[in-house]
């Protein structure tokens, strides 16, 4: 008794109870002037058929999300003292999934007879489980279609219910943002304050050493962790600077040109292009930095007698430069487009050039506005990931020079947790710290950006 | 239950006993075009010191006034008098409006629409509108038709829901003209028959009331004159509210006419008396083109 | 504006001697030249991104085109029937039959090391590709056959030219005896180039010359299955509740900001989320497309609310009167007319944020979708990679027949990439409606 099984029987019970309910929808009178609130049948059975389906996926995800868990802990409930006595809740997991690969049919060697004994009872386990939700499901359907189904009679509302419980639906659908954002923050948090009560947010917050590579087992030879952020802080900063440094003038530029000098096929034309420099990945932009940019740039240096390193902070600030600009174009070119042409028309009656023109009046007019564009292109920066885990170093490097490697919070988190990670050790925990630290710097800087825009826009419109 | 049963156990009031009240015709059967023969013809709708506010802006002030039952009664006024928007609020469309509140009470056949226990969506079947644009579904003329029909579940079966149909664009003098091409998007015909189509889509659903809201402004003078004469031939079954900015249009279809002038209700009455001896000065301005 | 400096001009001498309508001539010159130059400045950015632009895409081409061209070895291989079971094909040593055929070319090299190195130029799973071909066709038993097998990447390399032969021997991965050998194979008529179908129907592999990008479509496949399943419908009724029915009230107004905000969250931070929660807490599998599409779903969900919500506010509040009018309710209003009208806009937006989605890399790092997986994934609960993830992997590899490889995924996703936009575009053109 599989769960596809249970999903079809599922789905044939509502189909059934969509039929009973519509077989049951009264029949109009003669008289249909007079009376009111008929709804057409489908929504009787829609009545029937939500309250047979409802009720039933709700108990199904729940059972699935809650079963392994409940199957589990009764399995290592039932295993002998001698295997769980004084294991940590790791080893306890590491002991979980040998059961689990055993039960999958997948052996390594001679396993513990208790552990196949534990194994051949999960699979036991799991069976009845499925067994008992076929059942809890068939008998919740048929109760729930029975209910719904009696208090269908000659002047009930269908059609009211129905649209209140998707309504409800609806609801529920929008508010999974929230949901989402209540769930980052709620990990970040909790991961987080497990990574301080081994390190001291001070340490981490002010600290100038970064070695996160801790002994994981006996004997190995690796550094004892460090965990204080700030080179790694610093190192965001400096490819953040170079990206803004390239970004902001070529963004703000093309901009300018493209609403105020640009003749309109030349903007049909030259749009579409910053579009695609904007749609592509970001992962194809790290592998552009390292096979061509970063190359190019240590070249260029030892041209000019500077040592650049082949995994600078400059590559891969250039390269997230050139990701940025359409952003920033794109969000200038707006808000020069929502200055009114009145003050267009008014500098130019003075006989100020375009030039004057841009500079004195409408740049000024529409800071906001690019203010705001440039800020979400920083928390933007500041976010990026796959440029600078491609193209910028791995180790952490506290010095402000672009030409040396640094690295940044992204890559940090990306390294600290690629590959086996368990959540009980502060290199894997460092990593939401990390994420911590990032989500709360980007999300203050769109909320500052998000109200600058919203606010210059309201002023124009 | 319906909800005007309903409402009338509430109130103690027998459905039915609307012909209760009666309203004194000024002038009798003056009017060529007047149906009822008799001194006194029934009340179908009632307003009573009805007020509207678009959020802290008043829109109209303590309106009352008197619908009469199967007759064409026309809303009159210059533009943003309050006309358009006492006409929504007889079938309750100025709650889409967000920040639109309302006092005061409409009664149909002695039930207070705003009353809680009234079903606004069957309140609007019962009530039909036709909109100044035509605004015909993007959809087949049939589907067009058939839409109203189909949600209120009034025919059982594909061959009542055809006769509906047909019915309604008879009705309306399109079925000849359309016949062949029923399965036509709606948006494809002339701007007439477009409106046309949007009165045959509000009888399909069987409303004892039509309010059009100056339903002639977007056509020519043919095709208006062809809606006159259907607004003529439904008023037969159907009681009519129209509201319109042309005076001779008001003065040619309608029974009755209200004076609307910045909020409130000015004057109204038999068409004739209107048009002929207005008593107040704004109607009189009005009427000869001094303003409007 | 020349013209009027030049009414300017022609007014001037009459009114102010000639210095001060020569220092004007002068003024007005230098301003024309500052905003000539201003202008050229902004043409110049415009000209540099396209440049980037045209400089990425040609040195993915000029990298990645030697990937789609595979270089084949044709050996003919004898099949004693002595020594194959044909009840049981599978077990036969197909290694040696395949190291005969191969050494047999070159009999005069007989030291173990360098028939090694004769070896290292046809790839290493020759052999299985054999056994596989043979119990394929069990009929091939007891014959000699010529058949092509996949060249290794250092001979590849050499003969596509990426591996210059007039560089001095320490300084390239192939030795001189090997292109010797490699040359013996040419004059046979034995090697060929072919179109690099591998690329497409294979999974992963350590080898470069075997390395394709199937599973990785298919893993992407799925992903977007999974995050379009979700995303979609949620994306909708949201939509529909947030700009058809909800009150304007604060906590409208929450959802709307955090919408707002989700859209500009580091797609690292829902990487974290993804690891902590699907992972961790609900013990999903790792590295599973599952995982991935739900973690792509919350990504997209914004894009296509906020895409959503456009197209509904599109559709003229005309239809809504109408249908009003004839007593709908709000909810057949918004079900039967405004969503419908509303549709190709959402769709349009809709393949627009999972082409976003499609390029997405650094939350699927986090859930294991960079693992070594060599199989096509059969299912949205077995681990597999991304195209994206595959790139990642492919780029850190040392292996230098990967490098083009990569260009040549990077190439594939690009045109995938390209594909859903056009799409987008086309639907837009095709399904726009004026009102």
């Amino acid at each position: 008794m599989n769960y596809l099984t249970t999903t079809l029987v599922l789905l044939g019970l509502i189909a059934l109870a969509f039929t009973l309910g519509r077989r049951r929808a009264p029949v109009r009178d003669a008289t249909w002037v007079k009376t009111a609130s008929h709804a057409s049948p489908g929504y009787y059975g829609a009545y029937v058929a939500l309250w047979c389906g409802l009720p039933c996926l709700i108990l199904f995800l729940a059972w699935i999300a809650l079963a392994p868990t409940v199957i589990d802990s009764l399995i290592v409930g039932t295993l002998p003292e001698q295997i769980t006595a004084g294991k940590s809740s790791s080893e306890l997991s590491l002991v979980k999934s040998q059961i689990h690969s055993l039960a999958a049919g997948q052996a390594f060697g001679e396993p513990d007879p208790a552990l196949s004994e534990a194994a051949a009872r999960y699979t036991e386990f799991e069976q009845v489980s499925r067994m008992a939700l076929f059942v809890v499901i068939l008998s919740l359907a048929i109760l729930t279609t029975l209910f719904a189904r009696s208090h269908i009679r000659q002047h009930f509302r269908a059609r009211v219910y129905v649209e209140r419980i998707t309504t409800g639906i609806l609801i529920a659908c929008s508010t999974v943002a929230i949901v989402t954002t209540i769930g980052i923050v709620v990990s970040l948090l909790f991961e987080s304050s497990r990574f301080f009560a081994a390190v001291p947010v001070h340490e981490f917050l002010f600290g100038l050493n970064w070695e996160p590579q801790i002994p994981i087992r006996e004997g190995q030879v690796a550094a004892t962790g460090a965990f204080g952020a700030i080179p790694v802080f610093v190192g965001t900063f400096v490819v953040s600077t170079v990206a803004m440094t390239i970004s902001v003038p070529l963004g703000l530029m093309a901009a300018i040109y493209m609403s105020e000098y640009a003749s309109r096929d030349f903007r049909k034309a030259a749009k579409p292009v910053l579009e695609i420099l904007a749609g592509i990945p970001t992962i194809v932009y790290g592998f552009f930095a390292v096979l061509t940019i970063a190359p190019w740039m240590t070249e260029m240096g030892a041209k000019l007698g500077i040592g650049v390193a082949p995994n600078s902070a400059i590559a891969a600030g250039f390269v997230m430069g050139i990701m940025i600009t359409p952003f920033i174009s794109s969000l200038s070119d707006d808000a020069l487009t929502a200055v009114p042409n009145s003050l267009r028309d008014g500098a130019a009656a003075l006989g100020a050039t375009q030039a004057e023109t841009i500079r004195q009046v409408l740049l000024p007019a529409a800071l906001p506005g690019i203010m705001g564009g440039v800020l979400l292109a920083v928390s933007r920066a500041i976010g990026e990931t796959m440029i600078v885990v491609m193209a910028a170093g791995i180790a952490a490097n506290l010095t402000l020079n672009p030409l040396e490697p640094v690295t940044t919070v992204t890559v940090q988190i990306v390294t600290l947790l690629i590959g086996d990670s368990s959540f009980d050790n502060p290199k894997t925990l460092a990593a939401f710290a990390l994420g911590l630290v990032l989500f709360i710097m980007t999300l203050g800087i769109n909320i500052v950006a998000l109200q600058i825009t919203r606010k210059y826009r309201e002023k124009y419109e | 239950m319906t909800f005007l049963e309903g409402q009338a156990e509430r109130q103690g009031i027998a459905i039915g006993a609307s012909g209760d009240t009666r309203v004194r015709s000024a002038s009798p059967a003056a009017h060529p075009a007047t149906v009822a023969t008799s001194e006194e013809t029934p009340i179908k709708m009632t307003a009573r010191k009805l007020s509207v506010f678009y959020g802290e802006k008043q829109a109209l002030f303590d309106v009352s006034l008197d619908i009469p039952d199967r007759q064409i009664m026309a809303f009159i006024g210059p533009s943003g008098c309050g006309k358009s928007t006492f006409l929504r609020s007889l079938n309750r469309m100025n709650d889409t409006i967000a920040g639109c509140t309302m006092t005061g009470e409409v009664m149909v056949d002695g039930i207070n629409i705003y009353d809680r226990v009234v079903d606004v969506v069957e309140l609007r079947r019962r009530i039909g509108m036709v909109f100044q644009k035509p605004n015909p579904f993007p959809k087949s003329i049939y589907d067009n038709v058939a839409y109203g029909p189909r949600i209120h579940g009034l025919a059982s079966s594909k061959e009542e829901l055809d006769e509906i149909v047909q019915t309604c664009l008879a009705r309306t003098g399109l079925l000849d003209e359309v016949s062949t091409r029923l399965h036509e998007p709606g948006t494809s015909l002339s701007g007439g028959q477009q409106q046309r189509l949007c009165i045959a889509r509000a009888i399909a659903v069987s409303p004892d009331i039509i309010l059009m809201d100056e339903p002639c402004s977007a056509l020519d003078p043919i095709a208006t004159a062809r809606v006159e004469e259907l607004m003529q031939e439904l008023q037969k079954n159907y009681t009519i509210v129209i509201v319109t900015h042309n005076m001779q249009q008001a003065a040619r279809v309608s029974q009755r006419t209200a004076f609307f002038h910045l909020g409130t209700l000015v004057e109204w009455g038999m068409t004739e008396q209107i048009f002929t001896s207005p008593v107040d000065d704004r109607t009189q301005g009005y009427i000869t083109g001094r303003y409007g | 504006m020349s013209s009027l400096d030049q009414s300017l001009k022609v007014s001037g001498p009459g009114a102010a001697p000639d210095d001060a309508a020569a220092q004007r001539d002068r003024r007005s010159r230098r301003r024309k030249t500052a905003n000539l130059r201003f202008k050229l400045y902004g043409l110049a950015a415009i000209v540099f991104a396209v440049g980037m632009l045209a400089t990425l895409v040609v040195s993915l081409i000029m990298t990645g085109y030697p990937a789609f061209t595979q270089t084949m070895v044709r050996l003919d291989i004898e099949l004693p029937a002595s020594e194959i079971d044909a009840a049981a094909p599978s077990d036969a040593n197909y290694g040696k039959f395949f190291r005969d055929a191969l050494y047999g070319l070159f009999p005069e090299v007989k030291s173990p090391p360098q028939r090694r190195n004769i070896a290292r130029l046809v790839t290493q799973d020759a052999e299985y590709m054999l056994r596989d071909t043979v119990v394929a066709y069990p009929s091939m038993i007891g014959k000699t056959h010529s058949i092509e097998f996949t060249a290794s990447d250092i001979l590849n390399q050499l003969h596509i030219g990426a591996i210059d032969r007039e560089l001095p021997s320490d300084r390239r991965s192939i030795s001189d005896a090997q292109i010797a050998w490699y040359d013996k194979l040419v004059a046979q008529g034995r090697i060929r180039a072919v179109f690099n179908t591998a690329l497409f129907t294979e999974a992963d592999s350590r080898h470069p010359e075997i390395a394709g990008l199937w599973g990785a479509i298919t893993g992407s496949f799925y992903a977007l299955m999974v995050c379009f399943i979700l995303s979609f419908p949620m994306g909708i009724a949201a939509a529909v509740y947030l700009e058809e029915f909800a009150p304007k009230n604060r906590w409208t107004d929450l959802i709307e900001i955090n919408i707002n905000n989700l859209a500009a969250v580091p797609s690292i931070v829902f990487g974290l989320l993804g690891l902590a929660v699907f992972l961790n807490f609900f013990g999903l599998p790792r590295s599973a497309p599952l995982v991935g599409g739900m973690v792509l779903a919350l990504m997209t969900l914004p894009t296509i609310i906020i895409a959503g919500r456009a197209a509904i506010k599109a559709v003229p509040p005309s239809i809504r009167d109408a249908a009003l009018g004839v007593g709908a309710s709000a909810q057949q209003v918004a079900w039967h007319h405004t969503l419908p009208l509303a549709m190709p806009g959402i769709l349009t937006g809709t393949i627009i944020g999972l082409a976003q989605a499609l390029g997405e890399t650094a939350p699927l790092l986090l859930i294991g979708m960079n693992a070594f997986i060599t199989q096509q994934p059969g299912g949205i609960l077995e681990p597999a990679t991304a195209l994206p993830t595959q790139i990642y992997i492919w780029a850190d590899s040392p292996e230098r027949g990967f490098v083009s490889r990569t260009s040549a995924a990077i190439l594939v996703l690009l045109g995938f990439l390209v594909l859903m936009n056009g799409v987008a575009v086309w639907m837009r053109k095709r399904f726009e409606r004026r009102w």
